[in-house]
């Protein structure tokens, strides 16, 4: 009974509204782009914010990295050719391990010590610009890299050290071009180095908020770590625009692997201690990817508030829009709720009626911008697509965070919406079907 | 016989400014069932008062009125509205139909506002429209009916909570005199069948057909007659 009475009076709003089509289908326009607002802003931000999320897992939340910073230049010290020294020590290396163990047993998965350097790789007429990571076994795993032929480094290769290495997916391709890579030799400065293995293709992961350097694994060149230390040394020179510049660095990363997410912030607080004691001037820094996650979240709620209040100034907009339509709406049908109050409809009734024709507005508003919603990844991959088209220089310069953006449409989003847009219908619906209602029938009647 | 409408001692009076103006000054009638009644009148002297007390729009501010057994005098708007939807048909000069609706649709409008939609309503209506001899147009607009037959759809309309009784205001004020006479032709019929029916016009071809004139002056009653 209720049920019918209430579908009467929703196609009596539907009949009254398509009565003036064109006012209807632009009032239910500006609700329309609100929504379509309120669900693009949302998808977009939480493709961003799981991009950084999936980023940060990347690095492994139960990992700490205890990372060497280069210290801003002193101005002089370079130029007057002195080596610049700075950064992680070997003894920093065995200081954490030591008070890792002593603090708390067995919550050490592993702890990799690594070594970075850029240097030219050779081999017959090839060269490439590569990135040397002296490291031990245990990097493989950390960095979720996998092996595609060969093996990676060993703990024998460490240990005597052994002139070998594993080559990048990348690495490989541009050096043994039509090759197997495998029991092949690159020369490294003066050293030759025997392939033994080659990962496979990794995507690259982008900076995270000024914390972590974007990282590309696929140029690299893994070799043991005490082969890097024999071979190449601590000491590196630089040939820069005819000046040479000089660095002596030991690590340039200490990554503590943890068994359980809960030692986190513990053994953080460890190595946040001993790193500040032995390095004041803040040439190493620690990277808590957990501590990243948590502000990543907190991030990610802030932007959400903001795009919300930013969708929700449209909706607003669009609410006014609901109200003038309704206001005149019920001014022009003044001798139609006149006729209405005489032929019995209380106060109540008109309210309902007008009520429920600003909600239709709305909510049809609402539902096509939901529809609208969803053209949101498509809209996006075909917008970058004809950038990258039309001027593929210029999508270059665009960061890889809009780059690579992939739009996720929240279902918490949608569900909002669409009782936004139907709270929005009866807000601004509220004050005009009052108006109508408290029209006095014998005036409303009389009404030309 | 039982009473359709007891109208006693009915007053309104309306403050402009400063100055009472006394439209209505204690009227007294009994309307029994069944009786065909005009009320006449020049302008100013109370006709359009009465009649909005009448159907229920307005209250009184002193006298009351019965519907048959039932005290409107000092009813609230909600109550007012209950009464108008169950017991009252109204008539309108310029038809008053909504034109957004079909003619079997605005005939249903009174039910809608009354409560109870009986599940054979639609039928109930279309029966209705064909008493009134629009059987053919039931999926019509009202704007694409003539003026008599828009006023028969009003008709049709005002039967539809099978009311009490018939108010018409100035129903044939704008149709022609053949229209006028196939109109007044129909509320002959519908009082015959026993229908109450009050109808308020300036009009003497009115007058001249109906059982029996009430003419008003200065907001009182000055003449009651039977024809």
């Amino acid at each position: 009974m209720i049920l019918k009475r209430f579908f009467q009076t929703l196609r009596l709003g539907v009949y009254s509204l398509l009565l003036h089509k064109l006012r209807s289908g632009l009032a239910v326009l500006g609700i329309l782009i609100g929504i379509t607002a309120v669900i693009w802003l949302v998808a977009m931000g939480e493709g961003v914010s799981y991009q950084a999320q999936q980023q940060i897992k990347d690095l492994g939340a139960t990992n700490i990295i205890v990372r060497s910073v280069r210290p801003a230049q002193q101005g002089s010290s370079a130029s007057s050719g002195l080596f610049l020294e700075y950064g992680l020590l070997r003894e920093d290396f065995d200081l954490i391990v030591s008070n890792i163990r002593r603090a708390t047993s067995d919550v050490l998965e592993q702890i990799v010590p690594l070594r970075e350097i850029k240097k030219e790789a050779r081999r017959h007429d090839l060269n490439l610009d590569v990135r040397v990571v002296g490291c031990t076994p245990e990097y493989l795993d950390l960095n979720h890299l996998t092996i595609d032929r060969g093996r990676f480094l060993t703990d024998s290769d460490n240990n005597p050290p052994e002139n070998v290495a594993v080559l990048a997916a990348e690495a490989a391709k541009s050096l043994f071009p039509l090759e197997n890579p495998i029991n092949q030799t690159i020369q490294i400065d003066a050293d030759f180095y025997r392939i033994v293995g080659v990962t496979e293709d990794r995507d690259p992961t982008a900076a995270i908020g000024g914390s972590l350097d974007s990282q590309d694994y696929n140029l690299d060149v893994y070799i043991p770590l005490a082969t890097l230390r024999a071979r190449i040394g601590d000491m590196i020179f630089t040939s820069r625009s005819g000046s040479r510049e000089g660095e002596i660095v030991q690590l340039s990363q200490i990554t503590i692997g943890l068994k359980d997410l809960t030692y986190v912030d513990a053994i953080s607080e460890i190595v946040r201690k001993i790193v500040l004691e032995k390095h004041p001037n803040k040439d190493v820094k620690v990277i808590v990817p957990k501590e990243l996650l948590r502000q990543a979240a907190l991030l990610r709620m802030m932007f959400n508030v903001l795009l919300i209040l930013i969708a929700g100034i449209s909706l607003v907009v669009g609410g006014i829009g609901i109200m003038n339509i309704m206001l005149a709406t019920v001014t022009e049908r003044t001798r139609e709720i006149g006729i209405r109050r005489a032929l019995g409809a209380k106060r109540r009734n008109v309210i309902a009626q007008f009520l429920v024709e600003s909600v239709v507005l709305t909510g049809i508003g609402g539902g096509l911008g939901v529809a609208f919603g969803f053209l949101c990844k498509p809209t996006i991959n075909f917008a970058r697509d004809l950038v990258r088209e039309i001027s593929p220089e210029t999508a270059n310069t665009l960061p890889a965070t809009i780059l690579e953006l992939q739009p996720i449409i929240a279902p918490w989003s949608i569900i909002a919406s669409l009782l936004i847009s139907v709270g929005v219908g009866l807000i601004f619906g509220m004050y005009p079907a009052y108006r109508a209602a408290n029209m006095d029938p014998i005036e409303a009647l009389r009404h030309e | 016989m039982s009473l359709a409408l007891r109208v006693e001692e009915l007053a309104k009076h309306y403050v402009l400014k400063s100055e009472t103006v006394r439209a209505l000054r204690g009227v007294s009638f009994d309307v029994p069932e069944g009786d065909y009644v005009a009320i006449m009148g020049p302008s100013g002297s109370g006709k359009s008062t009465l009649l909005n007390l009448l159907g229920c729009l307005d209250q009184p501010t002193s006298g009351n009125f019965f519907l048959r057994d039932v005290s409107i005098g000092q009813l609230n708007d909600n109550q007012r509205s209950e009464v108008r939807a169950a017991h009252i048909g109204f008539v309108f000069q310029s038809y008053n139909l909504i034109p957004q609706l079909t003619v079997v649709e605005n005939i249903e409008v009174p039910l809608y506002y009354q409560g109870n939609l009986a599940p054979d309503q639609r039928s109930y209506c279309k029966q209705l429209a064909e008493m009134v001899g629009l059987g053919d147009r039931l999926r019509h607009r009202p704007t694409q009916l003539s003026g008599g037959q828009q006023q028969r759809v009003a008709i049709a309309r005002s039967l539809a909570n099978n009311p009490y009784f018939i108010l018409a205001d100035e129903p044939t004020g704008n149709l022609d005199s053949a229209t006028t006479h196939d109109i007044l032709s129909l509320f002959e019929s519908l009082n015959e069948q026993g229908k109450t029916i009050v109808i308020v016009t300036h009009e003497d071809e009115v007058a001249s057909r109906v059982k029996r004139v009430i003419r008003l002056r200065d907001g009182e009653i000055d003449s009651d007659t039977r024809n």
